[in-house]
């Protein structure tokens, strides 16, 4: 029988080794029936965007606390365009001050969770906003 | 077709997107296999297998870049659990391999075994072909942490490797049936640690005891100390690549790697007429309830599984014995 399931990858891009965020998301998604990859921390732009591509995903949460996100969010999304891979969509999540909303959103990124977010809410986004493709 | 095409060119979405749909059992995939299976047979299958932790990632991630180092390009297949509970997945091998998500003769795809046993995932036969088809010379395929009957490896892969760890057992361990028969190379990992020499023993004990002639390929067990120690890791990581090509030159010059590639064969045909025939009727009979109403008869003892079984037999093929 068909089970199209959904399938994510959880990204930590840059100098950063805090996942513990990146992990719990992980489990969290996991335990709603999702395929998870997890690529660990430390990675370019470049790698994150060929494993999605490679590992067909549908959905990448990129994750990052060093503050370097205004650079390697807008990254991923523009490698990504770059391989035709645009129908892949990237949400965010990590310490992202307000003032850098507009230039992630502007850049791509579809979705920001930021620190308090309830897995709950961010899960809701997904099943509303992502659909296998 | 536009897809086999691609897919013969090499190109990953089309690729890593036919393994979706195998293993979301969408129907156009088998068409597409249909199509591209002429095309298959020549990339040389590794399966690589051992316990949860044993180092089976960390070691294919050094034995692509021994292929690379050679030129030769690489695709693999990393298999890990679904949950029994949320049917969700955590894929991590990937994390070892990152460092060659950007050479393009490296192509890489996880897959959740979705509730299969082997160790492996249903679609697994299936995405070999298609990396075979998309000119990798090398396919390897990380099977699950297993443990002692997870061999379905043997069906898909002209080399099995073991991996194994110290300190998991008494000797007894190594001459069980299952996993430790279907060595072709065995991997002493971690085999810094205690317990190493002993492993290496009752490995050889149970290998005397399997009597090999002198002309058959004895599985070698190879030891590979701490990665932490970069100038002998590699050392031997050198050592285990050139041990898997002797174990595949020696199958072609045999003639035995048509017994493998038939073994995939037979179990790929078994899969088929298993899907093709077992399962519609399964799914009806569980789709109009009588599955249900059949485990009540069975329950109140009006009649067994047995003969429940035969009764659809009966009525849904022409002739059960043909």
């Amino acid at each position: 029988m068909v089970d199209r399931k959904l399938r994510v990858m959880v990204a930590k891009p840059g100098l950063d080794g805090h996942d513990r965020g990146a992990r719990v998301l992980s489990r969290c998604f996991r335990d709603a029936g999702f395929e998870v990859i997890y690529t660990g921390c430390h990675q370019t732009p470049e790698q994150i965007a060929t494993s999605a591509i490679q590992e067909d995903v549908d959905l990448v949460g990129l994750s990052c606390l060093s503050g370097a996100h205004r650079y390697l969010f807008p990254r991923v999304v523009e490698i990504l365009k770059e391989k035709g891979a645009d129908d892949i969509t990237v949400i965010c999540g990590g310490i992202i001050p307000d003032q850098d909303f507009k230039g992630l959103y502007d850049a791509g990124l579809k979705a920001i969770f930021t620190p308090g977010t309830t897995l709950d809410s961010i899960l809701d986004w997904i099943r509303t906003n992502v659909k296998p493709r | 077709m536009e897809k086999v095409k691609k897919i013969r060119e090499g190109d990953v979405r089309t690729a890593t997107r036919v393994i979706r749909n195998l293993e979301d059992n969408i129907p156009e995939a088998k068409t597409t296999i249909k199509h591209i299976f002429p095309y298959t047979g020549k990339a040389h299958v590794i399966g690589v297998t051992g316990s949860p932790g044993a180092g089976k990632s960390t070691l294919i991630d050094s034995i692509i870049a021994s292929y690379r180092e050679k030129g030769k390009t690489v695709g693999v297949l990393l298999v890990d659990p679904t949950s029994p509970f949320t049917g969700g997945a955590i894929l991590g091998d990937r994390i070892r391999l990152q460092r060659h998500t950007e050479d393009p003769g490296v192509f890489v795809r996880s897959l959740a075994t979705r509730g299969a046993l082997g160790g492996l995932s249903k679609a697994v036969g299936d995405a070999i072909h298609v990396l075979d088809v998309m000119g990798k010379d090398v396919v390897i395929v990380e099977t699950v942490g297993t443990g002692q009957q997870e061999v379905e490896i043997i069906n898909h892969a002209h080399t099995v490797i073991v991996v194994l760890i110290p300190g998991m057992g008494d000797e007894i361990q190594a001459i069980k049936a299952g996993i430790m028969e279907i060595a072709d190379v065995f991997i002493i990992n971690k085999a810094d640690r205690e317990g190493t020499g002993k492993l290496y023993r009752d490995i050889m004990m149970m290998l005397d005891m399997a009597g090999f002639s002198k002309n058959d390929w004895r599985p070698p067990i190879l030891r590979v100390e701490s990665i932490f120690v970069p100038e002998t890791f590699k050392e031997k990581v050198k050592e285990v690549s050139e041990t898997i090509q002797r174990h595949y030159d020696y199958l072609l010059e045999r003639g035995l790697l048509g017994n493998r590639v038939r073994r995939k064969t037979l179990h790929e045909l078994n899969e088929a007429l298993r899907a093709c025939i077992l399962e519609p009727i399964l799914n009806r009979l569980v789709a109009d309830g009588e599955l249900e109403r059949m485990a009540d008869r069975c329950l109140k003892k009006e009649t067994d599984p047995y003969s429940c079984a035969e009764e659809v037999a009966a009525r849904c093929l022409k002739d059960p014995a043909a």
